[in-house]
């Protein structure tokens, strides 16, 4: 029997459709634009002015705060501004807009293919202040610092390492072909990890609708103890933190609680990658892979980006925009945000742009709730989604609180079974974000 | 890029329910017993079933067109459903102004009063079925025998056994006589619907399938029947029926697979589905064995369904993660 979390979960269609299309290397845009906050917590200081040279891999921001992260210039070449510019919302936040000449690096990175085991002389500190130095945040899409993540506070300790390779949402397969393409390197920055937490054992959770990616790291891992790839029942949303925890290990992360309570740190594939390329090739997080995919895409690609490219340029090189395409999205289908500007660029968190045709992204009208708890049976945190919905519509926000909702994790399970239709997540949401205001209120 | 984007928030996709399909689900569920009934009382049982469909469908269209005010919803094939069960709730010599009249109380009164689909507290069918029962009870209990059936012939199996007890008579006399195969395939009085407990099976299958219920309220209901019926009938075989007598008989496959699964008349949580499935059961067999009434489980369902409003308030499900003590 294949593990997997008990509570809920639903079955969309997996669409991976760029499963079997190889990395490619992007080409370099002509100019990048590159926010200041690609990461929860505090936006990045801005160190650089306009008119002032860049190297790939320079410094342009450094992390203002315990929780933020430094960002460095994907490419080198002439900051043109350091302004206000419009993200994927069209709202618009400070970025660093770069007009690419050339490809040159900064001295001291290793840009050489091969790969390299890690110095083992290096100690768990050592590792945290060189991924901190690389601006590497939670690449899954979280986008949450790692160096943070990679702290445990006294009297907390670390058990195991829990790698997500699970890739839950439809249509991605960046993290699959990461797994079949760069596994050495993900084992090394595996190992890396969990020197710097302090842990012996380390799990890879992965899908089995990704056999490929389970054998190749199996066998890469055979030699290796510490490291267990996990195989797991296909369930969305297996990829959600708590769920892969109760999937690989049984454990409940408590209410409010975080992974660290039962003794895990979780980072996703992608992240334990740019962990290794920090440290032993001492390069920054300034390109990600990024899957482009939909029905109606020309050619559905993973492809090697550097950070601040716009998306636009991405879909025009996979086949262009569709006649029929109605919404383009960051992330996936299920947790991915619509964008009303597809020219902004590619952050550290963009794990996907997906392509969604027009008949396919309009919703279909609400009808009568006729309470057949579907939501109910589904929902991974055994909350009663409905009754959070008539009470987001009636704005009763303090007996919202009561029904838990700070505890939704927002992976829409609820809203993609709802037989009426009706927009469940989008009251839950309205009321988490109320809730949580409440909460502050009443702490401070 | 000119082109115009649709912005909306997460989830982008949705699963290809609705409460068309689940209702479409639910009539093709219920296919097989109207098949079986169809070939044991004649083509009587097809005039009754599409006199109560089409009654109440266009009870449910007046009421809302013309009184509630609103879009019509009778698309969504919910009062279809309740027509059909209205009518698997009636004998097939039934006057067929009896099921008009059943229809206008099941869709007017059990369920257009609350404000339609969803809102409803007691199941529609069995509101009517209930009224008429209460009403005309000669017409409601008056059952032709299918032929070749002699033991039972103008009585249910319940009602016949029953009345054995009444006269004194021990059922272990009874019995032997009873064939559990003719039980099965739909050889004996009853209701129209109620009669073929395996057709009724496989249409509980197709429904667990195509996940339109899930078996936590059915299993509770008939589980629970069979347990407090064995025990009974373990302290004396002469008074009391056995369990698989009492699961197969009296409408109890039809009440804890189709109507007591009731979305808008059963509770939300699974541990809420087992205590009401539970409570149904226990009751059904309360009333059998000690009420006027030989038959107990729309009696009983519509008792729960008086509970389920409590039942979503105290058993509510188990929350990822929860503090031990709460």
């Amino acid at each position: 029997m294949l593990r997997t979390f008990r509570k809920g979960g639903v079955h969309p269609h997996d669409n991976k459709l760029s499963r079997e299309a190889a990395i490619e290397v992007f080409p370099l845009p002509e100019t990048v634009v590159i926010p200041l906050s690609q990461h929860i917590g505090a936006p990045a200081a801005v160190q650089v002015a306009k008119g002032d040279k860049v190297k790939a891999g320079q410094l342009i921001a450094s992390a203002a705060g315990f929780v933020s992260a430094n960002i460095h210039s994907s490419v080198s070449g002439t900051v043109v501004s350091v302004d206000n510019v419009a993200d994927a919302g069209n709202i618009r936040r400070p970025a660093v807009t770069i007009k690419v000449e050339g490809d040159e690096w900064e001295d001291g990175i290793d840009r050489t293919g091969g790969f390299r085991k890690a110095d083992p002389s290096l100690d768990g500190a050592e590792i945290v202040k060189r991924i901190a130095a690389a601006g590497i945040v939670g690449m899954g899409g979280a986008t949450f610092p790692t160096q943070v993540k990679l702290s445990v506070p006294p009297g907390k300790k670390a058990e195991y390492l829990v790698i997500n390779g699970v890739e839950c949402e439809p249509y991605l397969t960046a993290d699959h072909r990461v797994m079949l393409e760069m596994g050495e390197e993900l084992l090394e920055g595996i190992r890396l990890l969990a020197k710097a937490l302090g842990v012996t054992k380390s799990y890879i959770g992965i899908e089995n609708n990704k056999p490929d990616a389970i054998n190749h790291l199996t066998v890469l891992a055979s030699g290796d103890p510490a490291i267990e790839v996990v195989p797991l029942k296909v369930k969305y949303p297996q990829g959600g933190e708590k769920q892969l925890i109760a999937a690989v290990t049984g454990r409940e992360v408590p209410s409010g609680g975080l992974p660290l309570d039962v003794g895990v740190v979780v980072q996703n594939v992608g992240t334990a990658v740019a962990v290794y390329e920090a440290v032993v090739k001492n390069k920054p997080l300034v390109e990600r892979i990024v899957t482009v995919t939909g029905k109606g895409l020309g050619k559905p690609s993973n492809l090697k980006v550097r950070v601040g490219t716009p998306v636009s340029s991405l879909i025009a090189y996979c086949g262009g925009l569709p006649g029929s395409a109605g919404k383009v999205i960051g992330g996936g289908p299920m947790m991915g945000r619509a964008m009303s500007n597809p020219d902004s660029p590619v952050t550290k968190g963009t794990s996907g742009i997906l392509i969604m045709d027009g008949a396919e992204a309009v919703r279909r009208a609400p009808e009568a709730c006729i309470k057949c708890a579907k939501c109910v049976e589904v929902c991974p945190m055994g909350l009663e989604p409905y009754i959070l919905y008539k009470l987001g519509v009636r704005n009763l926000f303090p007996e919202m609180e009561e029904y838990y909702a700070p505890d939704c994790i927002e992976c829409g399970s609820c809203s993609f079974t709802c037989p009426a239709s009706l927009p469940l997540l989008d009251y839950i949401r309205l009321g988490k974000g109320e809730v949580m205001k409440i909460i502050r209120a009443r702490k401070s | 890029m000119e082109k115009k984007l649709i912005v909306a928030p997460s989830p982008h996709v949705h699963d290809s329910y609705t409460t068309t399909t689940l209702m479409r689900d639910v009539l093709v569920a219920l296919v097989p017993a109207l098949a079986v009934a169809t070939v044991i009382y004649g083509i009587q049982v097809l005039v009754v079933t599409a006199v109560s469909v089409a009654a109440c469908v266009v009870f449910e269209y007046v009421i809302q067109r013309f009184m509630l005010g609103g879009r019509p919803t009778v698309g969504d094939l919910s009062a279809v459903v309740t027509g059909v069960l209205l009518a698997f709730n009636l004998p097939v010599s039934i006057p067929l102004w009896l099921v008009v009249l059943g229809a206008l109380v099941a869709i007017g009164v059990g369920k257009m009063t609350f404000g339609g689909l969803g809102r409803n507290p007691f199941n529609p069918a069995l509101v009517g079925r209930v009224f008429l029962l209460l009403s005309f009870p000669v017409a409601m209990t008056t059952f032709p025998a299918p032929e070749g059936i002699d033991a039972m012939s103008g009585a249910t199996p319940l009602a016949f056994l029953k009345e054995a007890v009444k006269n004194g008579q021990p059922l272990s006399e009874l019995m032997p006589e009873i064939s559990y195969g003719n039980l099965l395939y739909g050889l004996h009085g009853g209701s129209l619907g109620e009669i073929a407990a395996l057709a009724l099976i496989l249409g509980f299958g197709y429904m667990l399938l195509r996940r339109v219920i899930t078996w936590h309220i059915p299993v509770a209901v008939l589980g629970s029947m069979a347990a407090f019926a064995a025990i009974l009938w373990g302290v004396n075989p002469d008074t009391y029926a056995d369990p698989l007598f009492h699961i197969l008989t009296g409408g109890a496959l039809l009440g804890a697979i189709f109507m007591a699964t009731d979305y808008a008349t059963s509770p939300m949580s699974k541990n809420g589905m087992i205590a009401y499935g539970a409570g149904i059961g226990i009751i059904t067999i309360l009333i059998r064995t000690w009420g006027a009434y030989p038959e107990g489980i729309s009696f009983a369902i519509l008792i729960m369904n008086a509970v389920v409003p409590l039942i979503n308030k105290y058993m509510r499900p188990r929350r990822f993660g929860q503090p031990a003590k709460q």
